[in-house]
């Protein structure tokens, strides 16, 4: 294996989890719902990813577990903003420091366990082409889950009935509701699947990145994957180049600490963060195009009248 | 069975009052389950977590210690918050008060006199209100959502710190351990009390929050506040500007924040430390809005929070039940105020599918 | 009440009727036991003020809400309508007042979403076109929804409703936000719609047009049903007494003298503009406005040609080019909306909640919104410390409802426990409490009752015999001819004298209003297609 090679996989290993959980709530984003407690979904999913696939033994149930855990967490936040109409901003928060005082507790049993890999599986054929086979067609199952996950998002926003419902109501929930379409089911769901997304993506942490479970060890991915959704301007294949650039800039960073370069190693860590900023700022800078961009009822509440 | 809300003619004042309330006592009914989960005994959990530690005065003294950043961090925050300016990275504001303030002790070891400490809590304000600054300038100037870069900075912020004291600087005689040099007595915020260990801290919290409250509630400026935070194009039509708001908004709490920061270190902890805050600029979001966002409320909410830090190391050591459980209880009390705070503004009834029979409460 | 239930013979002809329809909200009993019955291929006008219960009863028609009790029978029979597409089955279409689009979404996918039936894209918007192009509506089911004008828009709603071959169309107060030239057309529709056997239920509170089109009407007032009757019997003034409930005065003025008795240029815009600052905002350009002492200029425009651009820019919410607006004769462009209060001028703005008002503060506190900085001396103390002075605020709150005759439950309570009418006295009055010497009101009674809004156009009108100058932006055709003295016509962020408000007729007014219609907004390319057609 070439030292390009070896870079380029550890890029994928560092986006997956980003990608999982930007994907998930660009969903969420879409139908209006804006839920800042990717990053307590994700260390949800992280804990609940390692403890069951200790109990079990197998890390599928694990990875499985990850994602309906982080669903069902995530319904606490549905909850909250959908039926008693709170602040989406600060319920999100909430549920970030639940989730995380959570898996604390959770896992302090866990602590120094050794984890159990999600092991590559091979794709018959594909995997024995030179160079591309090795990167693409023998990963873990959650590479391909996200992959596969953004095109069925892409498929399901701009080509099927429901998507157009879940955009419609992104765009004007009153409008939804009066031409019947119900607008808090739609936006369960959608919450859900970004539940369920930032679940897997924490499972990735704890079963494949760093097979361990270690506090806190989300360590601002969620956040990271929040700024990704605006990067991408709500649209899913940029979601996927937004996780592999940021994947690259953590990784880059890791490999420049690795190689012992001048500088000191916190201000290459800082780097990821610094990065996520100054994006920010560049992507946000055309207010108009920001507008255009974004579902005009993010972070908005609804309350049909009855 | 399916909830409903019904907008209430005017926000009630009889639960803005008693939603906090309501809130704790879910929180506490909650924590009794949890106990249940983990084997404890409830009434004892209980008893450990949030009695214990008012029984004795040192403890007592501990309980002032640590309420007074959470009190002067939410108070900022409560000024952000109100004027829908998202600043969650007080944490790192915090960090970079400290470390601004702490540069006169550790970079002048020898400085002495009068001046030193209104110099190293001015510096640690100054050093607040810049990292604040920032993610104030690019929600201003380049429409960059405030909640993620406050955030970002945060991380950024600690990281520095631990360069700092594992580099430049480290402690020369402290066996290289990463701590920065103890401060000498002329840096050390003093002691309040002969009784304990209670520092000037406290007093600026109280007395900070008083003076806040009286401006939001009596001057225009804390009408202005309150204006663009509940309608914006109200604001606009006053003639406010929102953006003016924002960056002052973010400068106070940064420069709070930051005032805590070297309170903190200066009298509590008297070096500098790759750790110096337990989560205090993340937990004082729950101070904030547990307090009602107002500032006398949050003296008595910092309290609250402040005994969940000292309840969960007296459960850890009487009980023997992991200190994590006192971030649970702040997450979970966050919960309950948001959801407590929607009976301020609607009624809720809890109708039958068929919708006919409907009983409200509230 | 009191009616003769219909007769065997006339159930027959019976489309839809409601017995007993009731619904509550709170203490709030928006629609009390109302008995409607729409006959097959009638037009039926549903008349009322604002607050009378229309939309509610609408609404349960349409299954967007469901009655508390009463029956609603279709075609004889009794029926529930869980929800709107129960409402589509049954055969029932609806266009909204505030229309139920979605201006992210291109026009096919706005129709797409509300078609209960699973067809492709292609289909229906193929399907849409061709209808929309036998009743002379033409449509481009690519544009995006948030590009369309207000004319258009309507359009979509009408043809997405004509997709699903209704046997009954509730239109919701269409005209409102039409030219009368775009109204015609849409009344041929209709009439057309009626000669094929579709019943129409048509809410509107212009009561010309519900006499010339609507083969009979229902009347509302409070919840309660007053009375049905055969409109081409009536008067408007007839029907507006039974709307009301009391003879309804319009407010006197002589045009022609405050014409001639009309002083100096107190407000006036040079070549002014604005540039859009939101992706659906319009472009102002080229603004040349005089408004003299004494005077009231009307500005009459349909809904989204720029009225609220204007606003912003008048106002001082937005700043323009230090010489581009005068006040007084005084440069004022480069001021901010509280110093061109200390000017003399004062505005209100068209919403009420959330721009003219801060929904959940106290009257008082609102008081101090628009005034905290021209009324400073009156309304703080401690100088720099800027202490806001409580009791002069009551006392000054006090003395506005008074004059104004503003209803209210506790002495000081929240904007939004105040009726709209309510709500808008307090704000003119608070403007009015200064007696400034330049007022701009935006759709001063939009959305306001008969009563409230007759009170306040005789308050403007009394402010200008005073001498002031006053510019009033309106949509209401009507509003604006009983008391502007001069009108322009606003058009694609573009403003056009129309002339003395004596010498000028509606259909004029009209032609100078569909101007966006017929020029500039058509450029889009559904209609240049539809034109090569």
């Amino acid at each position: 294996m070439g030292i390009l090679e070896a870079v380029l996989l550890t890029i994928i290993t560092a986006a997956t989890p980003l990608l999982l959980a930007a994907i998930g709530e660009l969903v969420t984003e879409r139908s209006g719902v804006l839920n800042l407690g990717v990053e307590g979904m994700m260390i949800i999913g992280a804990i609940a990813g390692f403890a069951f696939a200790q109990m079990t033994g197998n890390p599928y149930l694990g990875t499985l577990a990850g994602a309906i855990l982080g669903a069902l967490f995530s319904l606490f936040f549905g909850f909250l903003v959908l039926t008693l109409v709170t602040n989406q901003y600060a319920t999100g928060l909430a549920l970030t420091i639940l989730g995380l005082g959570l898996s604390g507790l959770w896992g302090e049993a866990y602590i120094g366990v050794p984890g159990i890999k999600l092991q590559p599986v091979a794709i018959p054929l594909l995997s024995e082409i030179p160079f591309f086979g090795p990167l693409f067609f023998k990963q873990d199952i959650l590479f391909y889950i996200s992959i596969g996950l953004v095109c069925a998002v892409s498929y399901f926003l701009f080509r099927t009935n429901a998507g157009l419902k879940l955009r419609a109501v992104g765009d004007n929930h009153h409008s939804a509701h009066a031409l019947g379409v119900n607008v808090i089911a739609v936006r369960y769901m959608a919450v859900m699947f970004g539940g369920a997304c930032a679940g897997l993506a924490g499972a990735h942490l704890s079963l494949v990145y760093t097979p361990q479970w270690v506090e806190n060890m989300s360590a601002g991915r969620g956040w990271i994957a929040l700024a990704l959704v605006v990067f991408a301007s709500w649209r899913p294949y940029r979601v996927l180049s937004g996780a592999y650039l940021f994947g690259a800039v953590g990784i880059a960073q890791l490999h420049a600490q690795a190689l012992g370069i001048g500088i000191p190693s916190q201000f290459l860590s800082a780097l990821p963060y610094i990065a996520t900023v100054v994006v920010l700022v560049l992507i946000s800078r055309n207010r108009r195009l920001t507008l255009i961009n974004t579902p005009a009822t993010l972070g908005k509440g609804f309350v049909p009248d009855r | 069975m399916r909830i409903e809300l019904q907008r209430r003619d005017a926000p009630s004042r009889r639960m803005s009052l008693l939603s906090p309330l309501i809130a704790l006592a879910l929180t506490m009914l909650t924590g009794c389950i949890i106990f249940l989960v983990l084997g404890v005994d409830p009434i004892a959990g209980i008893y450990a977590f949030f009695v214990e530690p008012l029984t004795e005065t040192w403890s007592l003294h501990e309980l002032a210690i640590k309420a007074a950043p959470l009190i002067l961090i939410a108070i900022g925050l409560s000024i952000c918050f109100r004027s829908s300016n998202w600043n969650i990275g007080a944490e790192g504001q915090f960090i970079t008060g400290a470390i601004a303030g702490s540069a006169i002790p550790i970079l002048m070891p020898e400085a002495s006199g009068a001046w030193v400490l209104p110099a190293m809590l001015v510096l640690g304000m100054l050093g607040g209100a810049a990292w604040a600054a920032i993610p104030a300038f690019c929600k201003t100037r380049f429409n960059a959502n405030e909640i993620l870069t406050s955030l970002m900075l945060v991380y950024v912020a600690q990281l520095f710190l631990d360069w700092l004291v594992r580099g430049p600087w480290r402690n020369p005689e402290g066996f290289n351990f990463p701590e920065s040099r103890t401060f000498s007595a002329g840096q050390i915020l003093p002691e309040i009390l002969d009784s304990g260990r209670t520092h000037y801290g406290a007093v600026f919290a109280v007395v900070l929050a008083v003076i806040l409250w009286l401006s939001l509630t009596k001057t225009v400026k804390g009408f202005e506040i309150r204006v663009i935070g509940q309608a914006r194009r109200a604001g606009a039509f006053a003639g406010f500007d929102a953006n003016r708001l924002t960056i002052f908004a973010f400068l106070l709490s940064g420069a709070l924040a930051g005032l805590a920061g070297i309170s903190e270190v200066s009298g509590a902890i008297q070096q500098l430390r790759p750790s110096i805050s337990p989560g205090y600029g993340f937990t004082a979001i729950i101070v904030a809005f547990l307090g009602r966002l107002n500032p006398l409320g949050i003296i008595v909410a910092g309290t609250v929070l402040a005994l969940t830090y000292l309840g969960s190391e007296a459960a850890q050591i009487m009980l023997g039940i992991s200190d994590k459980i006192g971030r649970v209880f702040q997450g979970l009390l966050l919960f309950y105020v948001l959801s407590c705070d929607t009976l301020i503004h609607y009624r809720i009834r809890f109708a039958a599918i068929d919708r006919r029979p409907s009983k409200e409460i509230a | 009440m009191g009616r003769v239930l219909p007769t065997g013979q006339e159930d027959q002809e019976l489309l839809l009727s409601t017995r007993g329809l009731t619904k509550t909200f709170g203490d709030l009993v928006a629609n009390d036991a109302l008995d409607l019955d729409i006959r097959k291929g009638e037009i039926h006008a549903l008349l009322g003020e604002n607050g009378a219960g229309k939309s509610t009863l609408v609404k349960m028609l349409y299954g967007s809400l469901q009655p508390d009790s009463g029956s609603i029978i279709w075609r004889g029979k009794e029926t529930s309508i869980a929800n709107p597409a129960a409402a589509r089955h049954l055969g029932i279409g609806m266009v909204f007042q505030h229309f139920s689009l979605f201006e992210a979404l291109t026009v096919a996918d706005n129709i797409l979403i509300s078609t209960d039936n699973p067809v492709s894209r292609q289909r229906i918007a193929q399907d849409a076109e061709r209808l929309a192009q036998s009743y002379g509506l033409p449509l481009n089911t690519r544009s995006y929804v948030g590009d369309l004008s207000v004319g258009e828009r309507q359009r979509v709603e009408i043809v997405r409703c004509l997709l699903q071959n209704p046997q009954l169309i509730i239109l919701d107060e269409p005209t409102s936000v039409l030219t009368p030239q775009e109204a015609e057309g849409l009344f041929e529709t209709l009439l057309r719609l009626r000669a094929e056997g579709c019943s129409v239920l048509y809410i509107s509170h212009r009561l010309d047009e519900v006499k010339a089109l609507c083969d009979r009407a229902t009347v509302l007032r409070h919840g309660k049903m007053i009375g049905e009757c055969d409109p081409a019997e009536e008067t408007a003034a007839s029907l507006a007494a039974m709307m009301v409930g009391a003879q309804v005065e319009k407010v006197e003025r002589d045009h022609d003298g405050a014409l001639e008795a009309a002083g100096e240029v107190l407000l006036e815009l040079s070549d002014a503009g604005l540039e859009p600052e939101s992706p659906f905002a319009v472009r102002l350009r080229n603004l040349v406005l005089q408004v003299r002492s004494g005077e009231i200029v009307g500005i009459a425009g349909v809904a989204g040609n720029g009225q609220s651009e204007l606003f912003r820019l008048i106002s001082g919410e937005v700043s323009a080019p230090h010489d581009q607006i005068k006040i007084r004769g005084k440069q004022a462009g480069g001021l901010g909306v509280n110093g061109r209060r200390r000017l003399g001028a004062a505005f209100v703005p068209e919403e009420r909640l959330g721009h003219g008002a801060v929904p959940d503060m106290t009257l008082s506190e609102n008081l101090l919104l628009s005034r905290h900085a021209s009324d400073r001396v009156a309304f703080q103390r401690f100088g720099p410390l800027g202490v806001v002075w409580k009791s002069m605020l009551t006392e000054a709150m006090t003395r506005i409802c008074d004059a104004m005759d503003v209803r209210k439950s506790t002495a000081d309570p929240a904007a939004s426990a105040l009726s709209g009418g309510n709500l808008q006295k307090f704000i003119v009055g608070r403007e009015l409490d200064r007696q400034p010497s330049i007022l701009v009101v935006n759709q001063p009674t939009w959305g306001v009752d008969a009563g409230a809004a007759q009170h306040i156009r005789k308050a403007l009108v009394d402010l200008a015999k005073s001498g002031s100058a006053i510019l009033m932006i309106s949509q209401d055709l009507d509003e604006i001819f009983e008391i502007a003295d001069r009108i322009l016509v606003i058009d694609d962020g573009s403003l056009r004298e129309a002339g003395a408000a004596s010498k000028v007729t509606r259909e004029e007014v009209g032609m100078l209003m569909g101007g966006a219609t017929a020029g500039m907004r058509t450029s889009t390319p559904s209609s240049e297609e539809n034109h090569a057609h």
